[in-house]
């Protein structure tokens, strides 16, 4: 029983780690985004739209980002950031799954189900 | 508007280190230098200032989880009341007047900061033994951490469960309404009302910032309350600041932390009194 125990506390921590890991890298994508947009903004001087605009639904943005427009990739550096989060609680479901902490797959899958909500209100 | 790259870099990196140090969002930093000191439209600060929030959350999380100070389950069992809180907010903004709020927050932070002073007077600052809560067990809330300051690992338990429960929910109003990450009031719910170490619930609060912060910004990004040139170097600043910022909490002794939490509280306090009494600065 205890070494039983003791290989699932190992697993955690691996779990642990890779989740780590993956937070890091989506973090890194979305300030490596919002890097390049800030450069490129700074260089041409330019946001690519007329003077106040704010490109802010995603079909303006995507169609900017194809055109390089700094604005729109600032936009969509900005939008992976907001991610960072969610994908947080995504694999914290999974984390608690592998722990087999059903409870807690419960509590968490509540909280990612809010967050969907909030995305179309 | 290279300067003012330079500039939000700056104040991102300088606000990033004080928010991983004192838990707090960074926002409630950013918001008054936005609009006081660049003259900023508030609308554009709190756009702004929610996406500091989870820059700074994301920055520090990452130094956290792999120190496992954080306490997930704690932070994920709150997040469903101030989710829900901060969704609640976002849809009562324009209905209720803030002023109240910003009253009805001033008064308990600056009722907070005094509890505080009197915690650090308190000579007998050994850690108090909490009787083990049923709720709290149930929930598998009590936890364990390693104090890199004390070298020990120290074991604790959680009390008060529906208390810090209503009190996040709160925090996650005023979240959702002001654009803040009410950080104070998490570590607040956790730390006064629920008991929990200082270190576990300013590193818990820190990642539950963000869920939250999470929940209204998307509201933010798409009524264009977010300008890219202020917003982009400012998260970037937030990042590198509050990794600095989460390396240098683990250092310092509890004690030092609330030391730097209690004058902070006790402005946030004062400035959301005299917001709410219409006072401008």
């Amino acid at each position: 029983m205890n070494n039983k125990n003791k290989q699932i506390a190992d697993e955690m921590n691996e779990i642990e780690l890779i989740i780590g890991k993956i937070l890091r890298i989506g973090v890194i994508i979305s300030a490596t985004i919002m890097i390049i947009g800030l450069l490129l903004f700074l260089v041409t001087g330019n946001s690519g739209y007329d003077q106040n605009y704010i490109p802010n639904n995603f079909k303006v943005i995507f169609k900017g980002i194809v055109q390089l427009k700094p604005y729109a990739i600032m936009m969509l550096g900005i939008f992976c950031l907001i991610l960072t989060p969610v994908l947080r609680v995504v694999v914290s479901i999974y984390s608690f799954y592998k722990e087999k902490d059903k409870l807690y797959v419960y509590i968490t899958s509540i909280v990612l189900i809010i967050l969907i909500f909030s995305l179309f209100i | 508007m290279i300067n003012i790259a330079i500039t939000m870099i700056v104040l991102g990196i300088i606000a990033g280190i004080a928010g991983a140090i004192l838990g707090l969002g960074g926002g409630i930093i950013v918001t008054p230098i936005l609009t006081l000191m660049f003259g900023l439209d508030i609308k554009y600060a709190i756009g702004a200032s929610i996406i500091v929030v989870i820059a700074t959350s994301s920055g520090s999380t990452i130094a956290y989880l792999k120190d496992e100070v954080l306490n997930l389950r704690v932070a994920m069992f709150l997040e469903i009341a101030t989710t829900v809180g901060a969704i609640a907010g976002a849809l009562l903004t324009g209905i209720l007047s803030p002023k109240y709020l910003y009253i009805l927050f001033g008064l308990l932070l600056v009722f907070s900061a005094y509890n505080m002073v009197k915690k650090l007077l308190n000579k007998n600052s050994k850690t108090s033994q909490i009787k083990n809560d049923q709720l709290a067990t149930k929930l598998k809330l009590n936890g364990s951490y390693y104090d890199k300051s004390s070298k020990k690992q120290l074991d604790y338990n959680v009390q008060n469960v529906p208390g810090g429960f209503i009190v996040m929910f709160g925090a996650g109003l005023a979240s959702g309404l002001l654009g803040i990450g009410s950080g104070a009031f998490k570590v607040i719910a956790m730390d006064t009302f629920m008991k929990m170490p200082l270190k576990p619930s300013s590193a818990t609060s820190n990642l539950m910032m963000g869920v939250t912060a999470a929940a209204s910004a998307t509201v933010y990004f798409f009524n264009g309350s977010i300008l890219p040139y202020i917003a982009v170097p400012l998260a970037l600043g937030i990042l590198l600041g509050s990794v600095i910022g989460s390396r240098i909490m683990q250092i310092l002794p509890a004690k030092w932390i609330r030391a730097i939490f209690v004058p902070v509280l006790f402005y946030i306090g004062i400035n959301m009194l005299l917001q709410g009494f219409g006072v401008k600065l």
